[in-house]
């Protein structure tokens, strides 16, 4: 027993040594960066190029030799898992506690960023930018200034499919959503908006994740009468099962879904019945897309699917908003994020951070753009472009952007 | 009268036939409950993830065999592997019996220990199954999918609402129909399922008349885990494989098990198939089943929605509350004790 208290005091002591000293770790060679993501979960198939995203642009500032006097940032990877907050919160804990990362890039899934926000976040100081968390309840989170994403909020995307159905003349749809903070945020927001335009949402059923069947459910959406289902969830989980079952049982045959759905393990499970199917994801056609895309291919990783580019440029701007500040230090760079996001400066694309990184030591101004176009608004999230994808020949091709 | 007809086979579509597939599975589960109940006189927690381990098992043997492209196409591969997964649960079965459950047997102790220590057996279970395959979905099925296509169906009779029976459903009436009779013939016409029917009704009177309760034991386990094998498999062709899902078969089985009458065979059977369909039956919308059968101005403008499909799970609760408040011994007069 007085073996456990000991051990207990120690760690106490140890965690207080690490907090009451965050200049100890400016001093070193290495910045530490938490890349905390769902690597297991729901959107275990989306993660790996993510991650490998991210890493690409903190391993080309470390290569630079510019970053706050030839320091090497240096990733540290957690499991978000996407869906459960304890595990996330459990695994931000650790980078913060034990690793000492001076910032955060992540999470994905909107529940679980808001959990690490609020519970490791704003507590201990570290800023945090999140590439993929969509949900409009990030828009007001009392974030003390830390919070950013790269993505923009789904309160845009639900507005972005409402119309594109209006202009296709679709006004009769049903829509299923994963029962939880991205689900809901984006099935609140389509609706508002599709009403708004004259459109009927008629019916609107949560489904949730990690069931056998959902035959009861495609059964009741089918009963609706709309001839569109519209399916706002993750793509190995149950949204793949409800678009398996609709086509199974005739239900449906025109999908329409959002960007937690779009990815090519979709395609391989249905095959052919999913030609013609809608979707969107954020993305835009800036000539920093396709910079994007090249200099990832040269880095040996696929840049091409959803939240890549984001995740690019969420890693960028921790990397640059700390050469902005001049320091390592939590926090210093959270006061810097909007100055070398937003105009007016030298504008910066993928694969030019060694170029932001020196007009910053210089002591100049840059606007990074980076592969998504990067605009952030007050509150420090995406303005929001969207790509519009059709399936087409086994594959989601990209049809416009809005 | 097509209006008839397309009500009919609406309904069919999305209340019956997976109402009945569900069923069937349950009803292979629920007599693995059921039986292990009569004659040991506990009710086993740890069913439900027997029946993920059987399906594992198979799931392996399944692997073996399409590495070695040895298949009955259109039929899945994975009734050729079934029989490894019967002898893996039933080796179960056995082993925990001879572990765990034969010690407080022996003692005597009362009906909670030995349903507790089946709650121990399935966490240790639940793990084993997560350790050899991982909690991941799994796809067990290959082979042809459809008996009739949506779409066939509506090209043929030229109605407006297709009705698809996928091959997984069809083959699990099929597979159940055979397990229940060769049960039923093996209860009803062998020497041991005699024995067992006597020594569930009345212990004493069975040992008097020379009936060895250690073979009794040894059958029931038996039974218990080829049904429980059957029933995993079952499941994982038509859903998919998954580890977690078979832990929630546990409620709507133990209703299923309840409702018809603890420790009956038949009543398993009948009780399944009522809580399956009411789980598709309550949780459906008739809102297009009832524009095809009312007048045009009768059409109902919400979606006449019982219950939102969120409380599909509640429902086998709801079924379990009220047969143990109105008819304790369930449809068929099972035994409370």
């Amino acid at each position: 027993m007085s073996r456990i208290r000991l051990a207990a005091c120690v760690a106490l002591a140890a965690t207080l040594c690490f907090a009451l000293a965050p200049e100890a770790k400016a001093d070193g060679h290495e910045v530490k960066v938490g890349v905390i993501l769902g690597f297991t979960g729901p959107i275990e198939s989306l993660t790996p190029d993510m991650a490998a995203s991210a890493e690409l642009a903190l391993k080309e500032v470390s290569d630079s030799g510019a970053f706050l006097g030839g320091k090497a940032l240096v990733p540290v990877r957690g499991d978000s898992t996407c869906i459960d907050a304890a595990a996330a919160t459990a695994a931000a804990e650790r980078l913060v506690t034990a690793e000492d990362v001076a910032a955060i890039f992540g999470a994905d899934c909107s529940g679980v960023t808001i959990a690490i926000t609020n519970n490791v976040a704003v507590p201990n100081g570290v800023v945090i930018i999140s590439p993929s968390a969509t949900s409009p309840a990030l828009t007001t989170i009392e974030d003390n200034g830390l919070f950013f994403r790269t993505a923009p909020s789904d309160a845009r995307q639900g507005q972005v499919i409402a119309e594109l159905l209006i202009e296709r003349g679709i006004d009769n749809v049903a829509v299923t959503y994963t029962n939880n903070d991205y689900g809901k945020g984006l099935d609140g927001s389509f609706g508002a908006a599709f009403a708004g335009l004259g459109g009927t949402v008629a019916i609107s059923a949560a489904h949730e994740d990690g069931k056998g069947d959902y035959s009861a459910e495609v059964g009741a959406l089918s009963a609706s009468g709309a001839e569109h289902l519209l399916v706002f969830g993750y793509v190995d989980q149950g949204g793949k099962g409800i678009i398996q079952t609709s086509v199974d049982t005739g239900a449906f045959e025109n999908f329409v879904v959002a960007d937690g759905m779009i990815g090519d393990s979709l395609i391989e499970a249905i095959g052919d019945a999913l030609t013609g199917t809608i979707g969107t994801a954020p993305g835009s056609d800036s000539a920093g897309a396709q910079m994007f895309l090249d200099h990832a291919a040269a880095n040996g990783v696929d840049g091409d699917g959803p939240f890549r580019g984001e995740s690019y440029d969420a890693a960028a701007l921790i990397a640059l908003s700390m050469q902005a500040a001049g320091s390592a230090d939590r926090g210093a760079a959270a006061a810097k994020v909007l100055e070398v996001a937003n105009a007016p400066g030298e504008p910066i694309l993928p694969g030019e951070l060694a170029k932001g990184l020196q007009i910053l030591a210089d002591g100049g101004d840059i606007d990074y753009v980076g592969a998504s176009a990067v605009e952030l608004t007050d509150v420090g999230e995406a303005a929001g472009s969207y790509a519009i994808m059709e399936v087409e020949g086994g594959a989601f091709v990209t049809k416009s952007y809005r | 009268m097509t209006d008839v007809a397309n009500a009919v086979v609406l309904l069919m579509n999305f209340v019956i036939v997976p109402g009945v597939a569900y069923g069937s599975q349950l009803a292979l589960g629920a007599l693995g409950v059921t039986l292990v109940f009569g004659i040991l006189r506990f009710a086993n927690f740890s069913h439900g993830d027997v029946m993920a381990f059987g399906a594992m098992v198979v799931l392996l043997a399944t692997w073996w065999f399409q590495g070695m492209d040895v298949g009955i196409a259109p039929l899945p591969t994975a009734l050729i592997a079934l029989p490894f997964g019967i002898v893996a649960a039933a080796a179960f079965n056995l082993s925990a019996d001879r572990l765990v459950f034969r010690f407080y047997r022996r003692r005597k102790s009362p009906p909670v220990i030995l349903l507790i220590a089946s709650v121990g057996v399935m966490f240790a279970l639940q793990g084993i199954v997560r350790f050899i395959i991982g909690p991941e979905d799994r796809r067990v099925a290959d082979g042809a999918r459809f008996l009739i296509k949506a779409s066939e169906f509506k090209q043929a009779t030229g109605l407006k609402e297709g009705l698809a029976i996928k091959l997984s459903q069809g083959l699990t009436v099929v597979v159940t129909v055979v397990a229940v009779a060769a049960l039923f013939w093996f209860l009803h016409r062998t020497r041991a399922g005699k024995a067992m029917r006597a020594y569930s009704d009345n212990e004493d009177l069975a040992l008097l008349s020379g009936v060895s309760p250690d073979r009794v034991v040894f059958y029931a386990w038996l039974i218990a885990g080829t049904l429980a094998a059957i029933a995993g498999t079952m499941y994982g062709i038509d859903k998919s494989f998954k580890p977690f899902t078979y832990f929630h078969l546990l409620l709507p089985i133990f209703a299923s098990a309840i409702l018809g009458g603890i420790g009956q065979p038949v009543g398993a059977v009948v009780g399944a198939f009522i809580v399956a369909l009411s789980e598709t039956a309550v949780t459906y919308a008739y809102k297009k089943f009832l524009r095809y059968l009312l007048p045009e101005s009768w059409e109902p403008s919400g979606l006449m929605q019982l219950l939102s499909t969120d409380y599909k799970l509640a429902i086998s609760f709801v079924i379990l509350v009220v047969v143990l408040l109105v008819r304790p011994t369930g449809i068929f007069r099972g035994r409370v004790f």
